[in-house]
């Protein structure tokens, strides 16, 4: 599903990315770990088409596509989704009409006829029952003035909505209490099937006692130094991340 | 001499060579202060980059360079008011009038208007109503305040009259259209007036409109008097070719307790000036002054705003928006005037502007003039671009850029027309401003009277 061949991206200059290699074929669940500023958020941007950093090296396809090559709205619309680690607020933008756009221009791409008004709050509906989020949220502008744990549903939910093939949540689970936790790892969890694959970025390994990972890798800066099954979430936490940095 | 000295030498001769015509269109309260704003006009001249209020509104290449006709009296023009009045929104279920060229339509349809209410030509009101008129024409304008106006006041013999009596509410509004139409390029000039009677209420939509490719220069000037308790809430679209420009002054005059709102939509022309002056001179008086501004190509669009706190425990509310995008530029000069007795004071204003190119030019300039302890004011004014971390992340979700540029622009202006009470009205300028913003069309949806950029 997705491949990634020997990246490197930078920004102004500074080499961030230095050679990752990376697949995940579809069904799987892949967590990165490791220390702030190691590169997980930058590898995340660059999947999703962040033109602020700058490819000099290296490929990444996208069920048979050159993903480098498309344009973010594109990427998304063939089943790529990127859960923000922080979220953008859009004072002026209403939930509804944000999600209905998304939907609707995700339809067109798949020529489909955009959905009716009624269908489209039941839509809303049923995902927002996924995450347990009340209808006040999507009534707002959106994420603004909701807190942390809200825009992390929110972002779990924008997912449940547009059902991609493989979702990459950055850092969801950081600043959310162990309710808002358990809620967000339920969502993801709900969406999982044999089709599709969940890219986990994550600092803590907290998380992954409710999403269970089947590959763990290590990223450190910028590459992955270390890959092993879930068992090597467990190791960190154990040893920390000085474990890696003393090695690496 | 510069182009726009000779410009001034030809209108003062214009004026002198014509001053018998220009004064025999039935309206003598009219005729009695043109040489009074002719002497402003002589001593203020046109105004250039060195006068302060005009320092970022270069008029010379809008007004200079082409040939330009005075229509001294009304073209006998016959319009088709059903083709025009396609433009009115059904569901306001709106009482129409339309001012051609300057002069109010000879053959306006009658008008089903509470009684006592008077709307017609102002030239008309003056043979009419002499007592009426006399008693607010020439009492707000400040014709030395621009000499816009005063050039206004020198040519204009027409435009329209509003009267509302004590205690009549108009349920309906009630919409004026302006409309330039002439085969050849011509200056108009046109004063309204506007009275609301103590307790009186109502609301008037202005849509300014060209009807043809043909290069206009409007010079309008409204005054507006609203007596105690009264409420007077106006829209003002201005829509025109790029081609034509602009020059409009609009002075409110407030007693107590009375409310105003204005919402001015600049959505196209060549240069578009709205200089508004009010003057709260009644306790617990409310003004609410919002515009927002589309401009792109080579267009110039300004605002000047000056408020006058005159007694103390008023309200006075600003919010102008601007989006410019190309070459085009654009400017606000807002000002507060707080006297020393107008204690208890509230004042805000804010501007707020988004480039979409690297050519485009805002200059923006709040001023306050305070002369009390006693007063609440803030104010604000941003020159950005749109929010590139936005855009991602809506274009994150699938969206185009285009349509993820347009939500964002969308947002940005819906604050200003959020404000519209009225929401056919609303509904309708959100779909205008939505194809406005698309590059689309650029006139009402259903009006044969469009603009493509
Ligand atoms: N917009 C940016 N401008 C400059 N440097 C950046 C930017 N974003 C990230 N970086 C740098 O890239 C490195 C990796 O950051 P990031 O990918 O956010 O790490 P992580 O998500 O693993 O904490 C850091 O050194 C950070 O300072
Ligand atoms: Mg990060």
């Amino acid at each position: 599903m997705l491949e990634i061949n020997n990246l490197y991206a930078s920004i102004e200059g500074k080499e961030i990315l230095k050679g990752i290699n990376l697949t995940v074929n579809p069904g799987e669940v892949h967590a990165i770990m490791g220390p702030n500023g190691s590169g997980k958020s930058t590898l995340a941007a660059v999947l999703a088409g962040r033109d602020l950093f700058e490819v000099t090296e290296g490929s990444a396809e996208f069920l048979g596509n050159n993903l480098l090559e498309l344009s973010p709205e594109d990427r998304a619309r063939m089943g790529l989704f990127l859960g923000f680690q922080y979220p953008v607020e859009i004072p002026g933008v209403s939930m509804v009409n944000f999600m209905k756009t998304a939907i609707n221009e995700q339809r067109k791409y798949n020529n489909l006829e955009p959905l009716s008004a009624s269908d489209f709050l039941k839509l809303m509906r049923e995902k927002k029952e996924i995450v347990e989020i009340t209808s006040s949220l999507t009534n707002r502008s959106v994420n603004e003035g909701f807190s942390g744990g809200e825009k992390k549903k929110n972002e779990i939910f924008q997912m449940a909505m547009l059902e991609p093939k493989l979702a990459i949540l950055d850092e969801t689970d950081s600043g959310l209490d162990i309710d808002a936790l358990r809620i967000v790892a339920n969502g993801v969890n709900k969406l999982r099937t044999k089709h599709n694959a969940t890219i986990v970025i994550t600092h803590y390994q907290r998380l992954l006692d409710y999403i269970v990972p089947d590959y763990v890798h290590v990223l450190y800066k910028g590459k992955i130094v270390k890959s092993s099954g879930k068992e090597l979430a467990l190791e960190l936490e154990e040893k920390g991340y000085d474990w890696i940095k003393e090695q690496y | 001499m510069t182009k726009i000295e000779s410009l001034q030498h030809e209108l003062v001769e214009l004026y002198t060579n014509n001053l018998a015509e220009i004064s025999s269109f039935d309206n003598p309260l009219m005729n009695n202060i043109r040489n009074s704003a002719f002497e402003s006009f002589k001593q203020l001249g046109i105004p250039t980059r060195k006068t302060e209020a005009y320092k970022y509104t270069n008029l010379e290449p809008y007004l200079t360079g082409l040939e330009y006709q005075y229509d001294l009296s009304p073209l006998s023009l016959e319009v088709n008011l059903d083709d025009i009045f396609h433009c009115d929104i059904p569901e306001l279920a709106t009482q129409i009038a339309l001012v051609l060229n300057g002069f109010y339509y000879r053959h306006n349809r009658p008008l089903n208007l509470p009684r006592g209410v008077i709307l017609c030509g102002l030239a008309e009101a003056s043979v009419k109503y002499p007592e009426l008129v006399q008693k607010h024409y020439g009492k707000y304008a400040d014709e030395k305040a621009d000499s816009m106006a005063a050039l206004t006041t020198m040519f204009a013999q027409d435009g329209v009259f509003l009267y509302v009596p004590e205690n009549v509410v108009i349920e309906t509004p009630i919409q004026i259209i302006n409309v330039g139409y002439s085969i050849k390029n011509i200056r108009i000039s046109r004063r309204n007036l506007i009275v609301l009677e103590d307790n009186a209420r109502a609301s008037v939509l202005f849509c300014d409109h060209t009807m043809c490719a043909k290069s206009f220069i409007t010079n309008s000037l409204t005054e507006i008097f609203v007596g105690e308790n009264a409420n007077f809430d106006f829209v003002r679209l201005q829509n025109e070719n790029s081609n034509s420009s602009q020059i409009s002054n609009t002075f409110i005059y407030q007693k107590a307790g009375s409310v105003t709102t204005n919402n001015t939509l600049s959505l196209h022309g060549g240069l578009i000036r709205n200089n508004i002056f009010v003057k709260l001179d009644g306790e617990n008086a409310a003004s609410n002054t919002y515009g927002l501004f589309l401009a792109d190509s080579e267009q110039h669009m300004s605002t000047y705003t000056y408020i006058h706190h005159a007694k103390p425990h008023c309200t006075s509310d600003q919010l102008v928006k601007g989006i410019l995008d190309n070459m085009a530029t654009g400017s606000f000069n807002g000002k507060i005037y707080v006297d020393n007795y107008a204690v208890k004071t509230s004042a805000y204003q804010r501007n707020n502007n988004i480039l979409l190119s690297g050519t485009a030019k805002m200059n923006t300039k709040p001023q306050l003039e305070i002369y009390n302890d006693d007063v609440k004011c803030s104010h604000g004014a941003t020159i950005g671009q749109l929010d590139t971390e936005a855009l991602f992340y809506i274009r994150s979700r699938g969206i185009a850029y285009t349509e993820a540029r347009q939500l964002l622009m969308y947002a940005f202006a819906n604050e200003v027309i959020s404000k519209i009470k009225l929401d056919a009205l609303r509904e309708r300028i959100i779909e205008m401003v939505d194809k406005r913003l698309r590059g689309e069309l650029a006139a009402c949806a259903n009006c044969n009277i469009v603009h493509k950029n």
